[in-house]
């Protein structure tokens, strides 16, 4: 069902755990749902220098989590927002159809992470609308019904 | 780890038996006859079909004629409900089950209620129990049929069949049971305890894979199945799957006669399983009765983690169990059975069905304890929810 990369994210995942005084961190998803991203971002003269996750998921959610903070690594902001969910993935080589919303929450954790950095540093203009979107299990749901 | 394969997944299925495998062979090879046929190997094939609806009629305290052979368990729900609903839809439109049962039975109850059909579908407590008051509480006059489950696939939970069944009768009113999990692990008189038709499948009890059996007592009221020709006395088509059934009577034979012996094996296996899981983890419950549970089932949830990624872990350790987790069953939500008993989402979420089997031994239950508690520990220390949890608890 997943590939060999995504089996060697999730059994060593890359980058776990906290950063201390991270200058962004961001949190999506719903417990409900049965996937949590955290993702703690340190960033210096707008770039991304180290980044940290913490998950509650399944297998594709802690693979899409630690390749993540492994892409945003020595970017700078502005390129860690273009990561897209298809870019997770096919970091990974790939994703089953069903466990692609795991590649959305990845982006939008990065995205999250980011507006908080933005919001802490005074740099996100208060008119502007975020980056990271809501999201809610239930729209992924309709789309898998049929299954 | 190597090659180490501990298999603890018993009610997703079983391996053949070699006794009864020995028994199927023939049926394939030298013994290929179409039971309908006349000739020699025809009517030899046509024997071996009867003399396995024997040994299931004997399993069950039933007669030969009322046992029909089908393609799986889900097809004998489907035929037992759909069957009932059709055949007395001048009675009554109404059916009885359970928010727990298995998706053959849900589904079908979901698809009659498109056709116009009422169901519904009793609550159950926090162990997963529903009881003859609630059933008596929900007949109505218009009630055709009551189906609920022997014994629960996830959470082990039995169902206490004889006092439904009685209720059911003397209201006069079809009762239905899907023993699918029940079979070889629970002792079943069709006749004491009033069923009027029961849903079995091989494969559960160290049969094979693709075929069940129905029961339908004498005198049921009930529409044909598969129409075509007279196989199973017209009322499913099909040339039978000799080997198969014959395969499903050796193997329902040996499960019924060693129950006592088996039973005592596998609680040994599960209870020291509870004991000591809840003993060397934290945050953890046991879901259904403690008690009214099949010998072999264990479920477990586990706050903070998610069942997925367990499953993904104990598979690496060799371990090969199951989940109630969303993500197992390609949809979002999780087990119906586990939200039914009242778990919130996050942690139906973290449950792990164990099911022990003739393979088992207690050197299985050493690997699982030792390894489980620190898998759960390794997926609790990468959870936000975990984290969290600290955090508060800190303050």
């Amino acid at each position: 069902m997943y590939s060999e990369k995504v089996m060697d994210h999730f059994t060593n995942p890359r980058n776990v755990g906290e950063i201390e005084n991270a200058d962004g961190v961001g949190q999506v998803g719903n417990p409900k749902c049965g996937d949590i991203m955290k993702m703690y971002l340190k960033i210096e003269n707008n770039v991304i220098v180290d980044a940290k996750f913490k998950t509650f998921g399944c297998g594709a959610a802690v693979a899409t989590s630690s390749m993540a903070t492994e892409l945003v690594k020595g970017k700078t902001v502005e390129e860690a927002l273009k990561i897209t969910n298809q870019a997770v993935a096919e970091a990974l080589d790939g994703l089953p159809p069903i466990k692609m919303h795991c590649s959305n929450l990845a982006e939008e954790a990065i995205k999250a992470a980011i507006d908080d950095y933005r919001a802490k540093n005074g740099l996100l203009d208060e008119n502007a609308e975020k980056n990271a979107c809501g999201r809610r299990c239930d729209d992924i749901h309709h789309m898998h019904e049929e299954e | 780890m190597g090659d180490k394969m501990i298999y603890l997944d018993h009610a997703a299925t079983t391996p053949v038996k070699p006794e009864v495998l020995e028994a199927m062979i023939p049926y394939y090879t030298q013994k290929f006859g179409n039971p309908s046929s006349i000739y020699a190997i025809g009517r030899e094939s046509k024997k071996a079909i009867e003399e396995a609806r024997e040994k299931v009629a004997a399993a069950l305290g039933a007669q030969p004629k009322e046992i029909f052979f089908t393609g799986s368990g889900s097809e004998s729900d489907n035929w037992a409900i759909k069957g009932i609903a059709y055949a007395n839809r001048d009675k009554g439109n109404h059916i009885i089950t359970t928010a727990i049962e298995h998706h053959a039975v849900l589904h079908t109850c979901q698809y009659l209620e498109s056709e116009g059909f009422e169901v519904t579908y009793l609550p159950v407590d926090e162990n997963g129990l529903v009881s003859a008051e609630q059933v008596k509480n929900a007949i109505k006059p218009n009630t055709i049929l009551i189906t609920i489950m022997f014994a629960n696939n996830e959470i082990g939970v039995i169902q206490p069949i004889s006092e439904i069944g009685k209720v059911a009768r003397e209201k006069n009113i079809y009762f239905h049971t899907d023993a699918v999990q029940a079979i070889g692990n629970i002792h079943i008189n069709v006749e004491d305890m009033n069923i009027d038709m029961l849903s079995l499948s091989a494969h559960k009890f160290y049969g094979p894979k693709g075929v069940g059996a129905l029961y339908i007592r004498k005198g049921v009221k009930i529409t044909s199945y598969l129409h075509g020709g007279a196989q199973e006395r017209g009322r499913r088509a099909s040339t039978e799957n000799v080997a198969g059934i014959v395969g499903l009577g050796k193997a329902i034979e040996i499960a019924t006669q060693r129950i006592d012996e088996y039973n005592s094996k596998l609680v040994a296996l599960r209870d020291r399983t509870i004991e000591e899981v809840l003993k060397k983890v934290p945050f953890v419950r046991l879901n259904g009765d403690r008690y009214r549970r099949l010998p072999g089932n264990v479920n477990f949830s586990f706050e903070f983690i998610e069942g997925e990624s367990l499953l993904l872990m104990l598979d690496m350790k060799g371990i090969a169990a199951s989940s109630g987790s969303a993500c197992t069953s390609g949809s979002l939500d999780p087990s119906h059975v586990l939200l039914a008993i009242g778990l919130p989402h996050e942690i139906a979420h973290g449950s792990l069905r164990l099911t022990f089997g003739e393979e088992n031994t207690q050197e299985d239950v050493d690997y699982l304890i030792e390894v489980l508690p620190m898998i759960v520990e390794r997926l609790r220390e990468m959870s936000p929810l975990y984290e969290a949890y600290l955090a508060q608890n800190k303050k």
